[in-house]
């Protein structure tokens, strides 16, 4: 537990809470990105304006958090090229299909006490931690 | 325009807490999944802090008639548990304990992290766009 950062990870939590009820309070939308993606990229007319400028916002993000604390633009990838590209196939296919992914599921669905949501989480929480268990403990892998 | 700018600003400070609780580091939602090993919990506290304030936050604004931007709360009304539901779980998080990111700290890691992030990035839209056009014929 050499890398735990409780105050940062709950502001930065609480950040995301208020960006969630904020979305909801003005424009009336979840704020659960992959569904968000999914229709600014192929959905209805009324899903894309108001999807690109979240997905901007979101986009621009780490920078605005940079002009204060460009210590916290840090990324380390674990793996890399073909064991990278099937990670994002996963998460397309999969929140697509599971219409919705961590913060869709995991944050807006939960905060409606939504039996999808708690389900998919639960769900999620498990395959994730049984692949690292895999991949970082499992024998030969 | 108002809703635009105003989901401009949710998704500006959305990223912003992604990047301040460390989900944008593939390495640090890692450590977290690690539960048998050297288990970071820092990721329970946002998800838990943030959980809390919507849940909060949705009681308020839920009472009211209509967002004040649009003229109604577009809230998803299935109930059903059914098998898409939870081999499309399974599989993200799948992906996700794999390469480490979901797709909210993926799309905010593009301006920052660089080429390996444009790969996952491009492989979760391409994959994204393939579902979305099977499903719409």
């Amino acid at each position: 537990m050499d890398n735990f950062t409780p105050i940062s990870a709950t502001i930065g939590g609480i950040m995301i809470g208020l960006s969630a009820v904020w979305l909801m309070a003005s424009a009336g939308r979840i704020a659960g990105i992959s569904g968000i993606l999914g229709g600014a990229l192929k959905g209805t007319s009324g899903d894309k304006l108001w999807g690109w400028t979240f997905l901007t916002g979101l986009l621009l993000g780490p920078l605005a958090v940079a002009l204060f604390r460009p210590d916290f633009l840090k990324a380390e990838f674990p793996v890399t090229g073909p064991l990278l590209i099937l990670g994002g196939v996963c998460v397309g296919v999969g929140t697509q299909f599971g219409n919705g992914c961590t913060s869709g599921h995991g944050v807006c669905g939960n905060a409606r006490l939504s039996m999808r949501s708690f389900i998919a989480t639960i769900t999620f929480m498990a395959t994730g931690i049984a692949t690292v268990f895999l991949v970082r403990h499992g024998a030969g892998l | 325009m108002k809703v635009a700018f105003s989901t401009f600003i949710a998704g500006l400070l959305f990223g912003a807490g992604l990047t301040l609780s460390q989900m944008v580091n593939p390495d640090k939602v890692i450590s977290f999944l690690d539960v048998a090993g050297n288990w970071d919990p820092s990721l329970g506290f946002v998800m838990a802090s943030a959980l809390t304030v919507t849940f909060v936050g949705y009681k308020f604004v839920l009472k009211k008639p209509a967002p004040f931007f649009d003229t109604k709360f577009r809230l998803p009304t299935r109930k059903d548990i059914d098998l898409p539901l939870i081999l499309g779980a399974a599989l993200f998080g799948i992906g996700w304990g794999l390469a480490g990111l979901c797709p909210g700290p993926a799309l905010s890691s593009l301006s920052f992290a660089g080429v390996n992030s444009f790969i996952f990035v491009a492989a979760m839209l391409v994959s994204i766009l393939a579902v979305r056009t099977i499903r719409s014929k």
